[in-house]
């Protein structure tokens, strides 16, 4: 038979804020444990919650960029279950009020484009990091209340390659709209997978089992394809799949059942009476839709048409949003954008990856690139200095109209000063020029290369070379 | 110099402190004095820092020797055990915050301190504020002054026993259902519950915090206006505050009740109730008249479904505010845990009494799959219905007067086996909470034994100026003596 998946994901993101969801504590990266804590984020007696509104705003940004709707009333609630990363042993989280609802991912799979169904994004306290020694347990702190947004998806996804790719997209997206990191390492995204099977002409889902606790796209893969395999063989031999919940040991390659009793929850969620709940103000929803980047892809599809560059330029340019904006500043003062796509792949992108620098902190203007592309456009530099002149445009900045005049880098293009090269080389150069009269073609060689030499690489080689012809004729 | 301070007012302590008549390390030696003597009898107190509190007040006659102002400076004052002062132990009359001490301090705490005031001590209570007796502390027994036989009232026994008792100028006390306001009529003082947001939560160990507020127990109405005045306010670290502005409470007193309509609430006179009790209440209700006040009847309707609805929202509250002592962090830590859930079982089992025990079962139950919809949901359409009342009423009337308990202070262990009756007994007071608006209790004399009664004021949400003022009026026309 012909087994089809379906498989939906609950995908976990610490956002980029520098303080905790609900206190004034750092949330940075790899501090000494417990030095990043508080009275409120240790679940003190008497200790209260204050809400964080840049995490709402990076929240509703994420909702706004993927489609979704944003109620504009919403609210938080506790959990409540005991676990010892968890300090109140209640979690503040949204259980029916998220701050967005629907929306959509697209995935590129085998070249099929699908559209993958969001059924909300809520926000939520991270909870802390059980590290367990030798003989003793401890927790760290420093992570429990940093603001976690967790996206749900439909189960749309097909494939285990269809749920790598959902993790890749949205992960470009949070990263291209700076609401989180994204670093796994650092546990920065985390996904809960569902998934079930179903004969491929059959419309009703299978029964699904859930694997917590996901911390890379690689483990989600593997996990998933053991999954189907498993639950298909079951289905096979006449088996039933339970709805359980189970852990990935990527070691033995195998999912394990969590132990029923970890997983019998009664979660008791109530609306958390110390905070009101949030109502946002539409125009401040408005201004932060306004302030949203154009989509990557759309964008990308932008720059071929409106620059006329090649698909493959638009989709360097658009991996990274602070590019495109330079492309696009730049081609603003240059005339051909192809050119300046060009500067930026070769010249500019590979000095940054050596530098491990951002576009954002170049010193190089847009405006100067542009400039710059201008000066080879019209011929006054040829593509040697040019390089020469972006290389201290990079190291120093400036304006390159005043370091090739002040280098006397500019290509003679006055006629009077090439004339009185190329007729002091036909004096000096008597034999050659003869030998080219007599017939000697390559002596031409000979000759362009001592304007060169004398011009120190300011002229132009076709421009003399027909000016030489001209005057050996006569 | 010696003085007495069985009867001394924060006002009256305020206006020697400020003449030089009196240092406030004399005030606090003098008061450390009176405790030595009588709260072995009443037990008020379940910790007392004399000193820590004598070098307060050492700071403080050196601040005011260089000119130094603050509207408490020197004036010491009792804390219930349940807000967290910094480097204080703060163990809400329980075994399971043994151990524990505050790393910060409640904003009620910080504004008071603000002003000059001493923490001279912490005052026993009911178990996370759960009873009305104290008879729940884990710590010590609490006495009525009035009469040591019966109990204090609760949950901020210890707090009303001192400022009644003498041993305390004033206290600030939590009122979840009649915590502040059913002690003070029990012992015979002053207290206050403030509207919901009026007062910051912040440091208060919470035990239903929809309906939690701070608020002050005192020996006159003055004093409850002036303490309110302090610690009021918008409080950035307590979201459910409100930016209401702070107005001086004491502006309006006057002797006078003329022009003001006073609302009596049929459902609050009901059978059963002590005859004592209502009898005190109606003179007092006939004193308001005479002093120039319009009375008129109204009705709360929804008034004997609060009950049911106080002991759903608090208890679920409650069940997840107290889920945090797990002897993970802080406090008590039971021995020989195999793991943690173990851990859990065994520290909850052992560190806490069981009333607390008995609303988290409770509260867990009304939140459970299947229940919330029956239990919690239900309860807080009921919430709405009970506002409306009071909107309805308030559309007649200033301030509404009632008793605060149907019952004088009864004796000890009279009621400890019978948790229902217990419950019942707050109906008058619990009711406010639920409505999130504020009452005030005042002492109306006593029953035949000797016991006092409370008239409670109630107003509309940030209606405090109000019930202040009717206060103030009643008190000073029951017995000049108390008012200044
Ligand atoms: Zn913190």
């Amino acid at each position: 038979m012909n087994w089809k998946p379906a498989i939906g994901l609950e995908v976990h993101v610490q956002l980029k804020t520098r303080s905790k969801l609900f206190c004034g504590c750092s949330t940075a990266y790899g501090s000494e444990p417990n030095t990043q804590v508080c009275p409120v984020c240790l679940g003190y007696p008497g200790a209260m919650p204050v809400l964080n509104r840049e995490a709402v705003r990076l929240t509703v940004r994420t909702g706004l960029m993927i489609g979704s709707e944003i109620p504009g009333f919403s609210k938080f609630d506790r959990k409540s279950y005991f676990y010892p990363d968890m300090p109140k042993n209640y979690q503040v989280s949204q259980y029916d009020q998220p701050f967005c609802v629907g929306g959509g991912v697209d995935i590129q799979v085998e070249g099929r484009t699908r559209r993958i169904r969001i059924v909300r994004i809520h926000l939520e306290e991270d909870v802390a990091k059980n590290m367990h020694f030798r003989t003793v347990s401890g927790i760290d702190f420093n992570r429990g209340g940093v603001p976690l947004m967790e996206i749900v998806s439909y189960p749309d996804l097909e494939s285990p390659e269809e749920a790598q790719a959902f993790l890749l997209a949205l992960k470009q997206i949070l990263q291209y709209i700076d609401v989180s990191d994204c670093n796994l390492e650092a546990g920065n995204i985390r996904c809960d997978v569902n998934c079930s099977v179903r004969p491929a002409d059959q419309a009703a889902l299978g029964t699904k089992t859930e694997i917590k606790n996901m911390n890379t796209f690689k483990g989600v893969f593997h996990a998933l394809e053991h999954e189907i395999q498993r639950q298909v063989s079951v289905l096979e031999g006449g088996g039933r799949v339970y709805q359980e919940t189970l852990r990935w040991d990527p070691d033995a390659g195998a999912t394990h059942a969590m132990r029923s009793k970890e997983d019998a929850h009664d979660y008791r969620y109530f609306p958390e009476p110390d905070l009101p709940p949030v109502r946002l103000d539409p125009a401040v929803v408005d201004g932060w839709r306004a302030s949203l980047p154009e989509a990557p892809r759309v964008r990308r599809e932008r720059l071929v048409r409106e620059y006329g560059i090649p698909d493959y330029d638009a989709g360097v340019l658009t991996a990274d949003q602070a590019v495109a904006d330079y492309f696009e500043a730049a081609v603003r003062h240059a005339s051909n954008a192809k050119a300046v796509s060009n500067w930026i792949m070769t010249e500019m992108l590979r000095r940054l990856s050596e530098r491990a620098m951002d576009i954002r902190s170049v010193r190089i203007s847009p405006e100067s690139l542009g400039n710059l592309v201008q000066l080879t456009e019209r011929r006054t530099l040829n593509s040697n200095t040019a390089k020469d002149v972006f290389a201290e445009l990079f190291e120093q900045g400036g304006d390159p109209r005043s370091i090739v005049e002040r280098r006397g880098l500019a290509r003679i293009s006055d006629p009077a000063a090439l004339e009185s090269l190329v007729d002091r080389v036909l004096t000096e150069q008597a034999r050659s020029a003869a030998d080219y009269r007599a017939g000697k073609a390559a002596a031409l060689q000979f000759l362009v290369g001592q304007v060169m030499r004398l011009s120190k690489g300011q002229a132009d080689p076709h421009q003399t070379a027909d000016l030489l012809k001209s005057r050996l004729k006569t | 110099m010696t003085m007495d301070v069985s009867n001394l007012t924060v006002t009256k302590a305020v206006e020697s402190l400020s003449e030089n008549a009196v240092r406030s390390v004399d005030l606090v030696q003098a008061l450390i004095g009176r405790i030595r003597e009588r709260d072995p009898v009443l037990g008020a107190y379940v910790d007392l820092n004399e000193a820590d509190a004598l070098e307060q007040a050492a700071v403080a006659d050196t601040r005011r020797a260089q000119g130094g102002a603050g509207r408490l400076l020197g004036v010491p004052l009792a804390i219930k055990d349940v807000l967290n002062v910094r480097g204080q132990s703060c163990r809400c009359g329980s075994r399971i915050l043994e151990g524990y001490v505050s790393p910060y301090d409640a904003t009620v705490v910080a504004r008071l301190r603000a002003e000059g005031a001493v923490l001279l001590g912490r005052t026993n209570m009911d178990e996370f504020a759960m009873g009305s007796s104290t008879e729940n502390s884990a710590l010590k027994v609490t006495r009525n002054p009035a009469n040591t036989a019966h109990v204090p009232g609760g949950s901020s026994g210890g707090s009303a026993a001192a400022v009644a008792g003498g041993i305390a100028l004033a206290s600030l006390g939590s009122d979840t259902g009649g915590s502040i306001r059913q002690p003070a009529a029990f012992c015979g003082c002053v207290g206050l519950k403030p509207t919901y947001g009026r007062v910051s939560r912040y440091g208060l160990v919470a035990f239903a915090s929809s309906l939690d507020q701070v608020g002050p127990l005192t020996r006159n109405v003055r004093d409850a206006a002036l303490l309110l005045g302090i610690i009021a306010g918008r409080d950035p670290a307590d979201a459910t505050t409100a930016d209401v502005p702070v107005p001086d409470y004491a502006a309006g007193f006057t002797d006078s009740l003329k022009g003001v309509r006073l609302g009596l609430p049929r459902e609050y006179f009901v059978d059963g109730m002590d005859p004592d009790v209502e009898g005190r209440v109606r003179e007092a209700v006939a004193v308001c008249r005479g002093l120039g006040a319009e009375i008129v009847p109204v009705s709360l309707p929804h008034t004997e479904y609060a009950i049911a609805t106080y002991y759903i929202i608090a208890t679920a509250e409650a069940s997840a505010n107290l889920a945090r002592y797990d002897g993970v962090r802080y406090g008590f830590r039971a021995d020989g845990a195999e793991d943690s859930l173990d851990l859990y079982v065994r520290t909850r089992a052992q560190g806490f009494g069981p009333e607390v025990k008995r609303r988290i079962i409770l509260g867990t139950y009304v939140l459970s799959s299947g229940y919330y919809d029956a239990y919690y949901l239900s309860a807080q359409k009921v919430r709405t219905l009970i506002r409306g009342d009071f909107d309805a009423a308030f559309q007649q009337c200033d301030a509404i007067l009632a008793p605060v308990t149907p019952t004088p202070a009864y004796r000890f262990g009279e009621r400890t086996g019978d948790p229902l009756s217990m419950y019942l007994s707050d109906i008058f007071t619990a009711t406010i909470n639920l409505a999130g608006i504020c009452a005030l209790s005042v002492p109306c004399g006593l029953t035949g034994g000797g016991l006092p009664v409370g008239l409670q004021v109630i107003g509309p949400a940030f209606g405090e100026s109000a019930i202040l003022r009717v206060g103030h009026a009643y008190e000073r026309s029951r017995d000049g003596k108390a008012g200044a």
